[in-house]
């Protein structure tokens, strides 16, 4: 059907082959939607879970294959046609559909649109970044080239302390490498944490024996031969170096969006049923800027996220739009991160907290720490403490109230907490 | 090769091969069975691929650990006796297995 002499407007393109693409097609034959479907992506593989390339990956625990999230016979018995290997660079579209057009010639008609483009790492301009053995993590090949070169690195040097790099370094460290994580902040993972689980895991790397460095200013990626040697920061000083893993972030990829003349800022602008300012096309996952679907911060400000649970739900919402249906992406949105024995498990948004409540002992390595605003809880960040996690987010769900000044104590479980409080109205 | 049949809320049934070593989820998930989600692709941080296993399969697999009872707690379908995550039933050679999928997941 792909090859057909003239695009047809018939169907729906969804342009992105990740979790919120599969997620988009499977919702749209879910709610009963017969028209064809094609799912197109830049890579050579059909779509596969990004989450444990950071992870169990690099420990060779997965595999490309097992990492698929669908069988052939998925795809094809529910007429789900999936396009690797293209990269859509131009479309054109009105109310009643339009066409793509990609890098190779192909054109997919279509009578509706979805973009589930992602993200792709910041990269940052620094001499000596296109050594050998310097690389980012984003897609299956980033992560068997960095699988293929930790198996004999022994210096390995993690420029940003966020979830990507700090997941990395701890399974580095884990295999015996010596590590250097350099991040430019004053804390590690800052966009997503409070202070306290910052120093939580400045903490708990160290005692793991990597090294860490706050305020670390790169200022170029050393090399001989054309393999990395090293990272010099400000003083001149050089950390050994025989491989560098660079994660500082991603950027939402907006050139298609921007092509259409849709609303671009910080991602593709949609609204809660994830349209896009033309009022056609639909958007979801990492990509998405959307109006913060936090149950109990409902619309208060504009947020992208990424994560799995994000690009779920927020696909499920895109393929009732698309269909003409109403739902809505409220939600309450989560976040794990596993990093060595460490288990991070985040419910809600904890941005615009004015109170932050420890629970429990950091060095024990089994606490959480509760967010609140105006005495309502918010967020919680959970390590090893799954019971807590999904206490909070429970009560997130719900509206239940979980007092701050109860929650100090670890012999009485939030659940029974929770128990004891009647639900709050929510705004 | 080991069998799994998904009974789902309307008594309907799937029964799928699976591969050996894959776990109850896993294998649900790549053939799309409704009624699992598992959000979190299985590294038990999300309680969204809870199970009921039925009484002849209970000795198809280990005893559960206390990460996977605590994260039971938090099911959107309260817990009973044999709730299970699925993430954490790995298939051997050769098993047969049954388990119910509760109404919701989310």
């Amino acid at each position: 059907m792909s090859d057909r002499p003239s695009a047809q407007r018939r169907g729906t393109l969804i342009i992105g082959n990740c979790q919120a693409g599969v997620q988009l097609a499977a919702s749209l034959r879910e709610l009963g939607d017969t028209d064809p479907i094609v799912l197109i992506g830049e890579e050579a593989h059909p779509p596969y879970q990004r989450p444990p390339l950071s992870k169990a990956f690099l420990k060779g625990e997965a595999t490309a294959e097992s990492l698929t999230f669908r069988t052939p016979d998925f795809y094809a018995d529910h007429h789900i046609d999936i396009v690797t290997g293209e990269q859509i660079v131009q479309i054109s579209r009105d109310a009643r559909g339009g066409e793509a057009v990609a890098a190779s010639g192909r054109i997919f008609g279509f009578a509706r649109l979805a973009l589930t483009v992602g993200a792709r790492p910041r990269r940052i301009p620094l001499d000596g970044s296109e050594l050998g053995g310097v690389t980012y993590l984003r897609d299956l090949e980033d992560a068997a080239a960095l699988e293929r070169n930790l198996r004999t690195a022994k210096n390995v040097v993690v420029i940003g302390g966020g979830f990507i790099g700090l997941e990395v370094a701890a399974g580095a460290r884990a295999s015996g490498k010596t590590v250097t994580v350099l991040e430019a902040a004053p804390r590690l993972i800052g966009r997503a944490v409070s202070e306290a689980t910052s120093e939580f895991y400045l903490r708990a790397h160290r005692r793991r024996g990597t090294t860490i460095v706050l305020d670390a200013r790169v200022t170029r990626i050393v090399g001989a031969k054309g393999s990395v040697a090293g990272v010099e920061l400000g003083d001149g000083s050089i950390v050994p170096a025989d491989l560098v893993l660079i994660g500082v972030g991603v950027v939402p990829r907006t050139e298609l969006a921007e092509q259409l003349g849709l609303s671009v800022d910080n991602g593709i602008v949609v609204d809660s049923h994830a349209r896009t300012s033309d009022g056609f096309t639909v958007a979801a996952g990492d990509c998405a800027n959307m109006p913060n679907p936090s149950i109990t911060d409902f619309g208060n400000g504009r947020v992208r996220l990424e994560s799995v649970q994000n690009s779920v739900e927020q696909a499920k919402v895109a393929a009732a739009t698309l269909l003409g249906l109403d739902a809505e992406h409220r939600t309450v949105p989560w976040f794990w991160s596993d990093q060595a024995d460490l288990k991070l498990q985040i419910a809600g948004l904890s941005a615009g907290h004015d109170q932050v409540v420890l629970r429990g002992d950091p060095e024990s390595e089994k606490f959480s720490v509760l967010y609140y605003r105006d005495g309502g809880i918010i967020a919680a960040d959970c390590i090893n403490s799954p019971l807590d996690f999904i206490t909070v987010r429970q009560a997130l769900h719900t509206g239940q109230a979980i007092p701050a000044g109860l929650v100090t104590d670890t012999s009485v479980s939030l659940k029974k907490l929770l128990a004891a409080e009647p639900a709050l109205e929510r705004k | 090769m080991p069998t799994i049949t998904y009974i789902a809320q309307d008594d309907s049934e799937v029964t799928l091969d699976a591969q050996a070593g894959d776990s109850v989820m896993e294998t649900a998930v790549r053939n799309g069975v409704p009624g699992i989600v598992a959000e979190c692709g299985g590294s038990l941080s999300c309680a969204t691929c809870h199970v009921f296993l039925c009484a002849d399969s209970t000795a198809a697999f280990p005893p559960m650990e206390e990460l996977e009872d605590d994260m039971l707690d938090g099911t959107a379908v309260d817990r009973q006796e044999n709730s299970r995550l699925s993430c954490q039933l790995s298939l051997s050679d050769g098993v047969v297995a049954r388990v119910r999928t509760p109404e919701t997941q989310v």
